[in-house]
Protein backbone atom coordinates (compact mmCIF):
# COMPACT_ATOMS: atom_id res chain seq x y z
CA UNK A 1 0.00 0.00 0.00
CA UNK A 2 2.73 2.25 0.96
CA UNK A 3 4.92 1.17 -1.72
CA UNK A 4 2.30 1.68 -4.08
CA UNK A 5 1.45 5.37 -2.82
CA UNK A 6 4.76 6.49 -3.40
CA UNK A 7 5.54 4.88 -6.52
CA UNK A 8 2.63 6.71 -8.11
CA UNK A 9 3.68 9.91 -6.19
CA UNK A 10 6.77 9.83 -7.53
CA UNK A 11 5.47 8.65 -11.33
CA UNK A 12 2.86 11.41 -11.06
CA UNK A 13 5.05 14.23 -10.32
CA UNK A 14 7.79 12.96 -12.73
CA UNK A 15 4.66 12.63 -15.26
CA UNK A 16 3.47 16.59 -14.38
CA UNK A 17 6.97 18.06 -14.22
CA UNK A 18 9.93 16.28 -16.28
CA UNK A 19 13.01 16.96 -15.63
CA UNK A 20 15.19 19.66 -15.19
CA UNK A 21 17.48 20.86 -18.56
CA UNK A 22 14.38 19.73 -20.82
CA UNK A 23 14.19 22.66 -23.62
CA UNK A 24 10.67 24.05 -23.90
CA UNK A 25 9.25 26.58 -25.38
CA UNK A 26 6.62 27.42 -22.30
CA UNK A 27 7.64 30.68 -21.18
CA UNK A 28 9.31 30.82 -17.99
CA UNK A 29 7.40 30.99 -14.55
CA UNK A 30 8.18 33.29 -12.66
CA UNK A 31 6.20 33.05 -9.17
CA UNK A 32 6.33 36.77 -9.39
CA UNK A 33 6.09 38.59 -12.58
CA UNK A 34 5.13 42.38 -11.12
CA UNK A 35 7.84 43.92 -12.24
CA UNK A 36 9.36 41.88 -14.71
CA UNK A 37 8.33 44.12 -17.66
CA UNK A 38 8.43 47.85 -16.60
CA UNK A 39 6.38 50.26 -18.43
CA UNK A 40 9.27 51.35 -20.02
CA UNK A 41 11.03 51.11 -22.72
CA UNK A 42 14.57 49.40 -22.82
CA UNK A 43 16.57 49.24 -26.21
CA UNK A 44 15.61 46.52 -28.87
CA UNK A 45 12.39 46.53 -26.60
CA UNK A 46 8.70 46.48 -28.90
CA UNK A 47 6.79 49.38 -28.94
CA UNK A 48 2.98 49.31 -30.81
CA UNK A 49 3.05 53.00 -30.89
CA UNK A 50 4.79 53.18 -34.01
CA UNK A 51 4.17 51.42 -37.27
CA UNK A 52 7.25 49.30 -37.63
CA UNK A 53 6.80 48.13 -33.43
CA UNK A 54 10.46 49.47 -33.06
CA UNK A 55 10.93 51.23 -29.45
CA UNK A 56 14.25 52.62 -30.69
CA UNK A 57 13.68 55.35 -33.07
CA UNK A 58 15.62 56.54 -35.82
CA UNK A 59 17.06 60.17 -35.53
CA UNK A 60 16.55 62.87 -38.07
CA UNK A 61 19.03 63.06 -41.08
CA UNK A 62 21.49 65.90 -40.09
CA UNK A 63 20.89 66.11 -36.56
CA UNK A 64 24.64 66.44 -34.75
CA UNK A 65 24.69 64.95 -31.13
CA UNK A 66 26.60 67.31 -28.69
CA UNK A 67 30.07 66.03 -28.31
CA UNK A 68 29.82 64.38 -31.91
CA UNK A 69 30.31 67.00 -34.42
CA UNK A 70 33.27 64.73 -36.06
CA UNK A 71 34.93 68.03 -37.32
CA UNK A 72 38.10 66.34 -38.29
CA UNK A 73 37.37 65.34 -42.15
CA UNK A 74 40.96 62.90 -42.24
CA UNK A 75 39.68 60.86 -38.85
CA UNK A 76 36.26 60.51 -40.06
CA UNK A 77 36.33 60.01 -43.60
CA UNK A 78 39.43 59.49 -44.98
CA UNK A 79 40.09 62.02 -47.11
CA UNK A 80 41.34 65.56 -47.29
CA UNK A 81 39.01 68.67 -47.52
CA UNK A 82 39.68 68.84 -50.90
CA UNK A 83 38.64 65.09 -51.02
CA UNK A 84 41.63 63.48 -51.91
CA UNK A 85 42.15 60.03 -49.83
CA UNK A 86 44.79 60.54 -47.15
CA UNK A 87 48.08 58.87 -47.86
CA UNK A 88 49.19 57.71 -44.08
CA UNK A 89 46.06 56.94 -41.54
CA UNK A 90 45.90 59.97 -39.50
CA UNK A 91 46.47 58.01 -36.18
CA UNK A 92 49.79 56.97 -34.80
CA UNK A 93 50.54 53.01 -35.27
CA UNK A 94 51.48 51.60 -32.10
CA UNK A 95 51.70 48.09 -31.26
CA UNK A 96 48.70 48.31 -29.37
CA UNK A 97 46.87 50.28 -32.35
CA UNK A 98 48.05 46.76 -35.00
CA UNK A 99 47.05 44.27 -32.48
CA UNK A 100 43.45 46.38 -31.93
CA UNK A 101 43.29 46.22 -35.84
CA UNK A 102 44.58 42.24 -36.00
CA UNK A 103 41.79 41.09 -33.27
CA UNK A 104 39.25 43.78 -35.00
CA UNK A 105 40.33 42.52 -38.71
CA UNK A 106 39.96 38.42 -37.46
CA UNK A 107 36.07 39.26 -36.39
CA UNK A 108 34.83 41.19 -39.23
CA UNK A 109 37.12 40.81 -42.50
CA UNK A 110 38.71 37.05 -42.23
CA UNK A 111 35.18 35.54 -42.78
CA UNK A 112 35.39 36.65 -46.27
CA UNK A 113 39.37 38.13 -46.56
CA UNK A 114 40.59 35.17 -44.97
CA UNK A 115 43.24 35.58 -41.57
CA UNK A 116 45.99 35.95 -44.24
CA UNK A 117 45.03 38.34 -46.55
CA UNK A 118 44.47 36.45 -49.35
CA UNK A 119 40.75 36.22 -49.48
CA UNK A 120 40.55 32.80 -49.02
CA UNK A 121 37.87 33.07 -45.49
CA UNK A 122 35.34 30.24 -45.17
CA UNK A 123 32.69 32.43 -47.06
CA UNK A 124 34.70 32.07 -49.84
CA UNK A 125 36.34 28.28 -49.39
CA UNK A 126 33.62 26.81 -47.10
CA UNK A 127 31.06 24.63 -47.88
CA UNK A 128 30.67 20.67 -48.43
CA UNK A 129 32.50 21.25 -51.82
CA UNK A 130 35.06 23.73 -50.64
CA UNK A 131 33.77 26.27 -53.20
CA UNK A 132 32.58 28.59 -50.75
CA UNK A 133 28.63 29.59 -50.37
CA UNK A 134 28.15 31.29 -54.00
CA UNK A 135 29.75 35.20 -52.63
CA UNK A 136 31.18 37.07 -54.84
CA UNK A 137 35.19 36.31 -54.36
CA UNK A 138 36.98 38.57 -52.54
CA UNK A 139 40.42 40.09 -53.79
CA UNK A 140 43.94 39.35 -52.40
CA UNK A 141 45.16 41.97 -50.50
CA UNK A 142 48.76 40.69 -52.38
CA UNK A 143 48.26 42.15 -55.44
CA UNK A 144 50.36 45.38 -56.71
CA UNK A 145 46.88 47.76 -57.06
CA UNK A 146 45.88 47.18 -53.42
CA UNK A 147 49.63 47.14 -52.30
CA UNK A 148 49.40 50.43 -53.77
CA UNK A 149 46.17 52.30 -52.78
CA UNK A 150 46.29 54.90 -49.59
CA UNK A 151 44.94 54.51 -46.44
CA UNK A 152 42.20 56.60 -47.03
CA UNK A 153 41.36 54.76 -49.45
CA UNK A 154 41.16 51.04 -47.26
CA UNK A 155 39.47 53.27 -44.65
CA UNK A 156 36.54 54.55 -47.20
CA UNK A 157 36.37 50.99 -48.06
CA UNK A 158 35.52 49.76 -44.80
CA UNK A 159 33.42 52.33 -43.66
CA UNK A 160 30.88 53.05 -47.34
CA UNK A 161 31.37 49.26 -48.75
CA UNK A 162 32.89 48.95 -52.57
CA UNK A 163 30.65 47.26 -55.01
CA UNK A 164 29.68 43.89 -54.13
CA UNK A 165 31.21 44.50 -50.15
CA UNK A 166 28.92 45.85 -48.01
CA UNK A 167 29.81 49.26 -45.56
CA UNK A 168 30.76 48.25 -41.87
CA UNK A 169 30.51 51.53 -40.66
CA UNK A 170 27.54 50.36 -38.39
CA UNK A 171 29.69 47.95 -36.82
CA UNK A 172 32.58 49.01 -36.77
CA UNK A 173 33.71 52.46 -35.20
CA UNK A 174 35.73 54.71 -36.48
CA UNK A 175 39.27 54.25 -34.23
CA UNK A 176 38.99 50.48 -35.17
CA UNK A 177 38.30 51.18 -39.19
CA UNK A 178 41.91 52.70 -38.86
CA UNK A 179 43.56 49.98 -36.86
CA UNK A 180 42.02 47.30 -39.11
CA UNK A 181 44.09 49.37 -41.85
CA UNK A 182 46.95 49.50 -40.46
CA UNK A 183 46.30 45.88 -39.78
CA UNK A 184 45.96 45.27 -43.53
CA UNK A 185 49.51 47.39 -44.21
CA UNK A 186 51.21 44.86 -41.68
CA UNK A 187 49.43 41.62 -43.65
CA UNK A 188 50.88 43.40 -46.67
CA UNK A 189 54.18 44.09 -45.56
CA UNK A 190 54.57 40.82 -44.17
CA UNK A 191 53.59 38.81 -47.59
CA UNK A 192 55.52 40.74 -49.49
CA UNK A 193 58.85 40.75 -47.57
CA UNK A 194 62.03 39.46 -48.10
CA UNK A 195 64.97 38.18 -46.50
CA UNK A 196 67.33 41.30 -47.09
CA UNK A 197 64.52 43.28 -45.21
CA UNK A 198 64.45 41.28 -42.05
CA UNK A 199 67.83 42.21 -40.19
CA UNK A 200 70.05 39.27 -38.95
CA UNK A 201 68.78 39.10 -35.58
CA UNK A 202 64.92 38.45 -36.69
CA UNK A 203 66.73 36.24 -39.02
CA UNK A 204 68.33 34.03 -36.13
CA UNK A 205 64.73 34.54 -34.44
CA UNK A 206 63.30 32.60 -36.96
CA UNK A 207 65.98 29.77 -37.44
CA UNK A 208 65.73 29.34 -34.00
CA UNK A 209 61.73 28.42 -34.23
CA UNK A 210 60.50 31.47 -33.08
CA UNK A 211 58.92 34.44 -34.41
CA UNK A 212 60.21 37.07 -36.50
CA UNK A 213 58.40 39.99 -34.04
CA UNK A 214 60.40 41.81 -31.47
CA UNK A 215 58.23 40.13 -28.76
CA UNK A 216 58.09 36.90 -29.89
CA UNK A 217 56.05 35.13 -27.75
CA UNK A 218 52.92 37.25 -28.29
CA UNK A 219 52.09 34.65 -30.76
CA UNK A 220 50.95 35.64 -34.95
CA UNK A 221 50.84 39.64 -34.02
CA UNK A 222 52.33 41.21 -36.79
CA UNK A 223 55.74 43.55 -36.65
CA UNK A 224 54.65 47.21 -36.32
CA UNK A 225 55.65 48.88 -39.41
CA UNK B 1 -17.53 -0.49 27.52
CA UNK B 2 -15.66 -1.10 24.17
CA UNK B 3 -12.85 0.12 23.81
CA UNK B 4 -12.25 3.64 21.51
CA UNK B 5 -9.44 2.30 19.20
CA UNK B 6 -9.14 -0.30 18.21
CA UNK B 7 -6.19 -2.72 18.57
CA UNK B 8 -4.76 -1.68 15.06
CA UNK B 9 -4.94 1.90 15.49
CA UNK B 10 -1.41 1.42 17.27
CA UNK B 11 0.33 1.81 13.87
CA UNK B 12 -1.06 5.07 13.26
CA UNK B 13 1.10 6.82 15.61
CA UNK B 14 4.30 5.30 13.57
CA UNK B 15 2.22 5.73 10.27
CA UNK B 16 1.83 9.74 11.01
CA UNK B 17 5.27 10.13 12.24
CA UNK B 18 7.13 8.06 9.19
CA UNK B 19 4.41 10.06 7.11
CA UNK B 20 5.12 13.61 8.10
CA UNK B 21 8.86 12.81 8.32
CA UNK B 22 8.96 11.29 4.86
CA UNK B 23 6.20 13.81 3.78
CA UNK B 24 8.76 16.82 4.75
CA UNK B 25 11.81 15.22 2.91
CA UNK B 26 9.51 14.67 -0.03
CA UNK B 27 8.08 18.50 0.13
CA UNK B 28 11.36 20.28 0.40
CA UNK B 29 12.85 18.02 -2.72
CA UNK B 30 9.95 18.79 -4.41
CA UNK B 31 10.21 22.70 -3.39
CA UNK B 32 14.30 22.74 -3.90
CA UNK B 33 14.00 20.52 -7.23
CA UNK B 34 10.98 22.08 -8.84
CA UNK B 35 10.42 25.52 -7.56
CA UNK B 36 14.10 26.21 -8.24
CA UNK B 37 14.88 29.05 -11.44
CA UNK B 38 17.12 25.98 -12.74
CA UNK B 39 13.63 24.10 -13.63
CA UNK B 40 11.13 26.99 -14.29
CA UNK B 41 13.71 28.76 -16.13
CA UNK B 42 16.39 26.95 -17.95
CA UNK B 43 15.95 25.49 -21.15
CA UNK B 44 13.43 28.27 -22.37
CA UNK B 45 13.40 27.62 -26.05
CA UNK B 46 10.96 29.65 -27.96
CA UNK B 47 10.22 29.19 -31.58
CA UNK B 48 11.92 32.48 -33.92
CA UNK B 49 10.50 34.15 -36.74
CA UNK B 50 13.62 33.37 -38.54
CA UNK B 51 15.15 30.01 -37.87
CA UNK B 52 18.57 31.24 -37.28
CA UNK B 53 21.30 28.76 -36.58
CA UNK B 54 24.00 29.76 -34.22
CA UNK B 55 25.36 26.02 -34.41
CA UNK B 56 26.26 26.96 -38.56
CA UNK B 57 27.30 30.57 -38.12
CA UNK B 58 29.43 30.46 -34.94
CA UNK B 59 30.18 27.07 -34.86
CA UNK B 60 30.73 25.45 -38.52
CA UNK B 61 31.30 28.70 -40.25
CA UNK B 62 33.85 30.14 -37.14
CA UNK B 63 32.34 33.66 -37.20
CA UNK B 64 33.16 35.58 -33.98
CA UNK B 65 30.56 36.22 -31.86
CA UNK B 66 30.89 40.05 -31.76
CA UNK B 67 30.81 40.03 -35.57
CA UNK B 68 26.88 40.08 -35.26
CA UNK B 69 26.86 41.04 -31.48
CA UNK B 70 29.30 43.63 -31.91
CA UNK B 71 28.42 46.74 -28.84
CA UNK B 72 28.63 43.84 -26.47
CA UNK B 73 32.44 44.84 -25.46
CA UNK B 74 31.17 48.74 -25.79
CA UNK B 75 27.54 48.90 -23.82
CA UNK B 76 25.42 47.24 -20.93
CA UNK B 77 22.90 45.63 -23.91
CA UNK B 78 24.76 42.84 -26.05
CA UNK B 79 22.69 44.21 -29.35
CA UNK B 80 20.98 41.58 -31.13
CA UNK B 81 22.14 42.67 -35.11
CA UNK B 82 19.67 44.59 -37.22
CA UNK B 83 19.09 43.23 -41.00
CA UNK B 84 21.61 45.36 -41.90
CA UNK B 85 24.08 42.67 -40.64
CA UNK B 86 22.23 39.52 -42.25
CA UNK B 87 22.34 41.28 -45.44
CA UNK B 88 25.96 41.90 -45.46
CA UNK B 89 26.28 37.97 -46.46
CA UNK B 90 22.95 37.47 -47.33
CA UNK B 91 21.93 39.99 -49.83
CA UNK B 92 24.22 37.21 -52.46
CA UNK B 93 23.72 34.23 -50.41
CA UNK B 94 20.86 32.22 -50.39
CA UNK B 95 19.31 34.61 -51.97
CA UNK B 96 16.19 32.56 -52.49
CA UNK B 97 15.66 30.71 -49.45
CA UNK B 98 11.93 30.71 -48.41
CA UNK B 99 13.80 30.37 -44.85
CA UNK B 100 15.57 34.24 -45.25
CA UNK B 101 12.32 35.50 -46.81
CA UNK B 102 11.39 37.49 -43.42
CA UNK B 103 14.96 38.72 -43.32
CA UNK B 104 14.23 40.60 -47.14
CA UNK B 105 10.93 41.82 -46.09
CA UNK B 106 12.19 43.58 -43.60
CA UNK B 107 15.55 45.24 -45.32
CA UNK B 108 12.93 46.10 -47.91
CA UNK B 109 9.70 47.24 -46.08
CA UNK B 110 12.13 48.50 -43.24
CA UNK B 111 10.79 47.37 -40.33
CA UNK B 112 12.79 45.33 -37.37
CA UNK B 113 12.48 41.30 -37.27
CA UNK B 114 10.79 40.94 -34.07
CA UNK B 115 12.94 38.24 -32.31
CA UNK B 116 11.99 36.64 -29.16
CA UNK B 117 14.27 37.33 -26.57
CA UNK B 118 15.18 34.11 -24.34
CA UNK B 119 17.25 35.27 -21.47
CA UNK B 120 15.07 37.99 -19.96
CA UNK B 121 16.40 39.85 -16.57
CA UNK B 122 13.59 41.44 -14.72
CA UNK B 123 13.37 45.02 -15.68
CA UNK B 124 14.56 46.04 -11.99
CA UNK B 125 18.17 44.12 -12.17
CA UNK B 126 20.25 45.77 -14.77
CA UNK B 127 23.15 44.06 -16.52
CA UNK B 128 26.21 45.17 -18.09
CA UNK B 129 27.30 43.04 -20.69
CA UNK B 130 30.88 45.28 -21.72
CA UNK B 131 32.04 45.16 -17.74
CA UNK B 132 31.77 40.95 -17.56
CA UNK B 133 33.25 40.72 -21.14
CA UNK B 134 36.48 43.31 -20.61
CA UNK B 135 37.04 41.89 -17.65
CA UNK B 136 37.06 38.26 -18.71
CA UNK B 137 33.83 36.40 -18.48
CA UNK B 138 33.28 34.22 -21.02
CA UNK B 139 30.06 33.99 -23.25
CA UNK B 140 30.56 30.30 -22.79
CA UNK B 141 30.25 30.54 -18.99
CA UNK B 142 26.27 32.69 -19.02
CA UNK B 143 24.70 31.17 -21.93
CA UNK B 144 26.42 27.66 -22.53
CA UNK B 145 27.41 26.52 -25.80
CA UNK B 146 25.89 28.79 -27.95
CA UNK B 147 28.12 27.40 -31.16
CA UNK B 148 26.20 24.09 -30.86
CA UNK B 149 22.88 25.27 -30.22
CA UNK B 150 20.59 24.92 -33.57
CA UNK B 151 17.95 27.06 -31.49
CA UNK B 152 19.23 28.91 -28.35
CA UNK B 153 17.71 27.73 -25.48
CA UNK B 154 18.61 29.17 -21.91
CA UNK B 155 21.14 27.36 -19.99
CA UNK B 156 21.74 29.01 -17.09
CA UNK B 157 19.26 30.22 -14.38
CA UNK B 158 20.25 33.75 -14.49
CA UNK B 159 18.86 33.72 -11.17
CA UNK B 160 20.84 36.23 -8.30
CA UNK B 161 22.03 33.20 -6.47
CA UNK B 162 23.92 32.00 -9.79
CA UNK B 163 25.31 35.71 -10.60
CA UNK B 164 26.45 36.08 -6.47
CA UNK B 165 28.28 32.40 -6.90
CA UNK B 166 30.56 34.26 -9.38
CA UNK B 167 30.55 37.54 -7.37
CA UNK B 168 31.47 36.06 -4.73
CA UNK B 169 34.15 33.36 -6.23
CA UNK B 170 35.27 34.99 -9.70
CA UNK B 171 38.00 33.05 -9.69
CA UNK B 172 36.27 29.91 -10.71
CA UNK B 173 35.07 31.37 -14.00
CA UNK B 174 37.10 34.09 -14.97
CA UNK B 175 39.33 33.61 -18.22
CA UNK B 176 41.94 35.60 -20.51
CA UNK B 177 40.47 38.29 -22.40
CA UNK B 178 41.65 37.22 -25.54
CA UNK B 179 39.54 33.89 -24.84
CA UNK B 180 36.36 35.41 -23.89
CA UNK B 181 34.55 35.09 -27.15
CA UNK B 182 36.08 31.21 -27.34
CA UNK B 183 33.65 28.25 -27.73
CA UNK B 184 34.78 25.12 -25.33
CA UNK B 185 37.77 27.12 -24.05
CA UNK B 186 39.74 24.69 -21.36
CA UNK B 187 40.79 26.19 -18.06
CA UNK B 188 44.65 25.61 -17.94
CA UNK B 189 45.81 23.60 -14.36
CA UNK B 190 46.60 26.48 -12.27
CA UNK B 191 43.71 28.94 -13.42
CA UNK B 192 42.62 29.78 -9.86
CA UNK B 193 45.90 30.60 -9.20
CA UNK B 194 46.28 33.28 -12.10
CA UNK B 195 42.89 34.45 -11.97
CA UNK B 196 43.96 35.56 -8.21
CA UNK B 197 46.37 37.33 -9.35
CA UNK B 198 45.33 39.02 -12.36
CA UNK B 199 42.29 39.86 -9.73
CA UNK B 200 44.86 41.58 -7.57
CA UNK B 201 46.35 43.20 -10.02
CA UNK B 202 43.70 44.67 -12.23
CA UNK B 203 41.48 45.63 -8.90
CA UNK B 204 38.66 43.75 -10.11
CA UNK B 205 36.23 43.80 -6.96
CA UNK B 206 32.94 42.09 -8.21
CA UNK B 207 30.17 43.85 -6.30
CA UNK B 208 27.87 41.76 -3.64
CA UNK B 209 25.98 44.72 -2.62
CA UNK B 210 22.26 45.52 -3.65
CA UNK B 211 23.21 49.04 -5.76
CA UNK B 212 25.28 47.31 -8.41
CA UNK B 213 22.62 45.83 -10.27
CA UNK B 214 19.02 46.95 -8.23
CA UNK B 215 19.67 50.67 -7.93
Amino acid sequence: MRNLLTTGLILSVLLLAGCRGTTSDRNPIHPNPNMDWQPKYQAQEKNTFFADEAAMRKPVAGTVARGLLKEDPIFYTGRTEAGDYVERLPIETTRDLLERGKERYEIFCAVCHGKSGDGNGVIMVGGPQGKGYGYTPAPSYHVDRLRQVSDGYLYDVIANGIRNMPGYAQQIPVRDRWAIVAYIKALQLSQNATREDLTSEQIARIQSGRSANIDGSRSGASSSQ
Amino acid sequence: MPQIFPKKANVLPILSLGGALLGGVALIFLVWYYFSPEFLVVGYQPDQPVAYNHEFHAGQLGMDCRYCHNWVENSAHANVPPTQTCMNCHNQIKTQSPQLLKVRESWATDTPIQWVKVHHLPDYAHFSHASHVNNGVGCETCHGRIDKMEVVYQAEPLSMGWCLECHRQPELYLRPNEEVTTMGYVHPENFVEINLARIQEEGIQPPTNCSACHY
